[in-house]
């Protein structure tokens, strides 16, 4: 009989890293999230509902998973920065907090301000879900030890990334655009104005930006791809697992001095 | 039988405001003059306004299957592992551990050629609430769809707008849409098709029922509120269409996919913590036949107080809450003293729950409503409910008519089959031939489709769409133990091989189904249909589906694979113009083990090519290569052996099963013949990066090129094994009295194909991809 699967016995960072997925009336990609959390890097994981006022206690990452929160009937994640939970996530990005949001959990960080920019249309106006690649353009907690290129799928309708000009000088020059679009070689192309979207930038999104980070120390993360849905081999890759490994990493390595200072869980 | 039984039930006084009942409404209401008199008799009296619409929707083809029941019972249901088969909203097996799928597949029609985008969501939507009804979290959906020629007007904005709505549906409530299948044919031009297929996974233990049972118990409606759409939805599905067909529109239900995401957990949760006597969705008929029905199989009586229903429109009377067809919205019995729990529940995923009434010992079906009562009026009356419907339950469920309506053979059928496809000119090029053949909508890559289809969300899918079956990892919980189970789904039907042999057509439909799942590397363990045809009052298509009803039996008896629920969907005509006769079936397969899941793409270069089963393509007639050239489905179709592919699927699984393995890749013949097989083989992987070709001889000498190429016959799969590893599998099939042939080998960035050295197709796997990928670009485009 086919055991539970998701033991893999490759290396694992030995962690004490507690994470706390969030879940929102309408999140639906919250059983990958777990799973990928709790089965495949054995980290322990909690739920947090939307309408908690605090983050469970220890909570080092705090994952936003894919959906269509409130059924994304403003504009997705419109409704979902208003929730009470949403409050306590911005406390924890404050506190240098790890957060990371996925697919609608990205729309969410940028609808609530923790990340600048936002999430419109895709360009050809249908949702695509398929395989594309990204490249890290960046450092910080998610992206150290990262593969130069990662092929991870996409799935949703509003993902083209857009912001002011100023504010993409600014992304650019604090260097906080976390993922390119590009091809399997890792070039990021130039999206041309008439077919604004291309095999390589599936949405049209502006400078191929396919996630974004911010908070004090790089600590807030959002991208359109899902990781969750390609850590394990059995999905056509397991590209996505390196992200989770960078922040199993991160959390490591700055929970010791959090304790000291007594500022560890945000309780 | 009881038509003596006078007066024994008492008449309610006519709700004011309502119509005067008699024959000719009885007609409008698309009741016949003997079913008009049938229900006068059974009840001793005359229908008030409201029970005319309840019996019409209950005696509907739609809820009361009258055509179709007497054939129905021909098919084979049961099984060791048949845990529920038809007659609950869902068909039940047993997949070990404590584990059972439930899975159904249901037509929405009607509503999706009037209005494609939402009725094509809804229709996702009733066949996911008829699973989650039955306790079983959905993990996959797969659709069937049929549009009319592919440069007929609506073509375009149908296929659009269905696509959008099954995506926007299923991508909104996390179901992955794993698979299905797409084609094209002039007899679809009036009436399209969309057949949704969903499947979820329960505990043994846990499955629940549509059951109305215990006195006094409470009926709990829960989700959306009641307004005026769909009214009437059921009769529709049960009317052919006219020109004027699109002006029903306002019968359409518009879903709302995020209230159908709270109702599911909300379920769940109420589920778990074990709460109910039994709960249905309000589907096709809404709350009457949900209501109707539950009470039906307990044998119970209920007693409904309207006034308690939640609506969104104001005014509503008895007759449209009875017979809306709202969406989202489903009907609870609870155990005694766990109402006030389920309420909870509800709030807290911030649905609306309403006790409506209770159960009763009377077997009778009893409304309530008090006249001139509104909720949403700025001031409402004081309420005094009156009797509104006063019905048996059993003259509403068991007492519907069931017709054997008379059978009559096709005049014309004889002279369509006698058409010689060795008549049809031979193409220039035979490369040239493929590419075309390769890149048609009814051939090409679905990429277009399955794009816009969430078919990762849950992150469990292993096989995605493209190859014979999809494969999904589920994940089960019992008591801290945890198993994965993975499911496999294919859904398949050839229309055009029924139209020509209604027997042997839906036969191969059942052994293509049936050997795309093994193609996958699992065992088929049930089967559901969807039977759509063309007006039953017509001798020619009853005889169709009586025809079919049989292949579909005969297939399942060979294969020894039950089928557990399904759906009919008749009166799919315009005009008088009936679409291809369509039994539609979808199978579930078990995969053992992990290491025995297959795919369908050529896995690496230096392998061999075999093919398992039958040499011959032929005979050509309905194959897409005759339609292509003549514009008609005619010829002599081919015909099933059963016995042989009994035999080619056990010793197929087996190969899959072996280890080491020595089959490293497997893709059944179907749709274009071998020479499409092949090119699906090279070209139809997810990484363009990996397409793989192969240099090939066609089996069979003695046969017409286009019937080599491109004949359709059933029985035949294409696999890939290791070199030196030829004999042992020809080994394990010859003891299992199956045929293999060394076609060729993989390699090289093309396709090659030849007979007796003589090279026929030589096309490159760029220009292949490339014409597969475009097959729908002239009718969506990009």
């Amino acid at each position: 009989m086919n055991h539970w699967p998701w033991r893999d016995n490759r290396v694992t960072p030995s962690t004490d890293m507690h994470a706390t997925v969030i879940l929102f009336p309408g999140s639906n990609a919250d059983a990958e999230m777990v799973r990928t959390l709790r089965d495949v890097l054995q980290v322990r994981t909690s739920i947090a509902w939307h309408r908690d006022a605090e983050l469970p206690a220890g909570t080092d990452l705090c994952a936003i998973p894919g959906g269509f929160s409130y059924g994304d009937y403003l504009r997705a994640g419109a409704i979902a920065r208003v929730s009470p939970i949403v409050a306590a996530i911005r406390r924890h990005a404050e506190r240098g907090g790890l957060v990371l949001g996925v697919c609608n959990g990205f729309q969410i960080l940028t609808e609530a301000g923790l990340l600048p920019g936002a999430l419109t249309r895709n360009a050809h106006l249908r949702f695509e879900c398929r395989d594309v690649h990204v490249t890290p353009q960046a450092e910080g907690p998610f992206l150290t030890g990262l593969p130069r290129v990662l092929r991870l799928p996409i799935a949703h309708a509003e993902g083209r990334y857009q912001a002011s000009p100023e504010t993409l000088r600014a992304l650019e020059e604090s260097r906080s655009i976390a993922f390119q679009y590009c091809d399997r070689e890792g070039r990021i192309g130039r999206t041309p104005d008439e077919a604004p979207w291309t095999e390589a930038n599936p949405n049209g999104s502006t400078l191929s930006i396919a996630g974004i980070q911010g908070g004090p120390r790089r600590n807030v993360l959002g991208l359109m791809p899902h990781p969750e849905r390609m850590s394990e081999d059995f999905q056509g890759g397991a590209d996505g697992r390196s992200l989770f490994d960078a922040a199993v990493r991160s959390a490591a390595e700055t929970m010791a001095p959090a304790e000291i200072t007594g500022d560890a869980g945000g309780a | 039988m009881s038509t003596d039984v006078k007066a024994t039930v008492p008449s309610p006084a006519p709700f004011p405001g309502d119509p005067a009942v008699d024959l000719a409404l009885a007609r409008s209401h698309k009741l016949s003059a003997e079913e008009w008199a049938r229900a006068c008799a059974h009840l001793g009296r005359e229908p008030q306004f409201a029970e005319l619409g309840v019996i019409s929707v209950m005696w509907s083809e739609h809820c009361s299957y009258k055509s179709s029941r007497v054939h129905l019972g021909r098919l084979p249901t049961t099984g060791p592992r048949v845990i529920q088969g038809p007659g609950e909203n869902a068909g039940v097996v047993d997949i070990g551990d404590g584990f059972a799928a439930v899975f159904k597949m249901e037509s929405h029609n009607h509503p999706s050629f009037i209005e494609p985008y939402q009725g094509a969501a809804t229709g996702v939507g009733g066949i996911l609430r008829d699973v989650f009804t039955m306790g079983a979290r959905p993990i996959a959906n797969l659709d069937s769809l049929r549009f009319g020629r592919p440069d007929h007007p609506r073509t375009a904005a149908l296929l659009r707008g269905v696509v959008a709505g099954v995506g926007g549906y299923g991508n909104c409530i996390g179901v992955p849409t794993v698979g299905g299948e797409l084609s094209f044919d002039k007899a679809y031009d009036g009436n399209i098709l969309v057949n949704a297929f969903t499947c979820g996974v329960v505990r043994a233990d846990r499955i629940f029922y549509g059951r109305a049972s215990g006195v006094g118990n409470p009926v709990i409606y829960v989700g959306a509120r009641t307004g005026r759409d769909g009214i009437h939805g059921a009769t529709m599905a049960s009317d052919e269409f006219s020109a004027e067909g699109p002006s029903k529109r306002p019968t359409v239900q518009v879903g709302d996919p995020f209230m159908e995401k709270l109702l599911l957990e909300a379920c769940l949760e109420i589920f778990a913590e074990d709460l109910l006597v039994g709960i249905q969705d309000m589907g096709a008929a809404g709350l009457t036949s949900s209501s109707v029905e539950m009470a039906g199989r307990s044998g119970s009586g209920l007693l409904l107080d309207l006034d308690r229903v939640p609506r969104r429109a104001k005014g509503l009377t008895p007759y449209e809450m009875l017979l809306s067809e709202s969406q989202e919205r489903m009907l609870l019995v609870a155990k005694p003293g766990c109402e006030a729990r389920v309420e909870e529940i509800c709030r807290k995923w911030e649905l609306e729950a309403a006790i409506i009434g209770q159960v009763t010992d009377t077997g009778r079906w009893v409304i309530q409503a008090t006249p001139g009562y509104d909720p949403l009026a700025d001031a409402p009356i004081a309420r005094a409910p009156v009797t509104v419907c006063d019905l048996p339950v059993d003259f509403l469920t068991d007492a519907a008519p069931k017709y054997d309506r008379p059978q009559r053979e096709d005049a014309g059928l004889p002279g369509r089959r006698a058409f010689d496809a060795a008549t049809i000119a031979a193409p220039q090029s035979w490369s040239a031939e493929l590419l075309a053949m390769a890149g048609s909508p009814n051939l090409g890559s679905r990429q277009w489709v399955w794009r816009q289809y969430d078919h990762i969300v849950r992150g469990g899918t292993e096989v995605r769409p493209g190859s014979d079956a999809a494969v999904v990892r589920v994940p089960c919980e019992r008591d801290g133990v945890r198993v994965e189970k993975l499911l496999a789904f294919a859904v398949d039907c050839n229309g055009r091989l029924c139209e020509l042999d209604a027997f042997q057509g839906a036969a191969m439909a059942i052994a293509e189904v049936c050997r795309n799942v093994v193609c996958g590397g699992a065992e088929p363990v049930g089967i559901t249909d969807c039977l759509n045809f063309g007006n039953p009052e017509r001798p020619e298509i009853m005889r169709q589906f009586a025809q079919a009803i049989d292949g579909m039996a005969a297939a399942c008896k060979a294969l020894g694979v039950p089928i557990v629920s399904g759906n009919v969907s008749l009166y799919n005509e315009t005009d008088g113009r009936a679409i291809l006769p369509t039994p539609t079936v979808g199978a579930v397969g078990l995969v053992r083990d992990a290491g025995d899941v297959t795919r369908a793409g050529f896995p690496e270069a230096g392998l061999s090519v075999l093919l398992l089963g039958g040499r011959r393509g032929g005979p050509l007639g309905g194959s897409e290569y005759v339609v292509r050239h003549t514009g008609e489905v005619q010829g002599e179709p081919p015909g099933i052996d059963l016995a042989a592919e009994v035999r080619l699927q056990a010793v197929l699984l087996e190969l899959l099963r072996a280890r080491p393995r020595h089959v490293l890749s497997a893709h059944d013949v179907s749709e274009g013949g071998l020479a499409i097989a092949l090119a699906e083989c090279c070209a139809a992987v997810d990484d363009p990066a990996r397409m793989v070709g192969a240099m090939v001889s066609l089996p069979e000498e003695d046969e017409g090129l286009a019937a080599g190429l491109f004949g359709e016959a059933p029985g035949r799969v294409v696999v890939t094994v290791r070199p030196g590893d030829e004999a042992e599998v020809a080994r394990i099939a010859g003891a299992g009295g199956v045929g293999v042939t060394l076609l060729g080998s993989t390699g090289g960035g093309r396709l090659s194909i030849a007979r007796q050295g003589a090279l026929l197709v030589d096309v490159g796997l760029a220009e292949l991809r490339e014409a597969r990928e475009r097959c729908l670009e002239a009718i969506v485009g990009r």
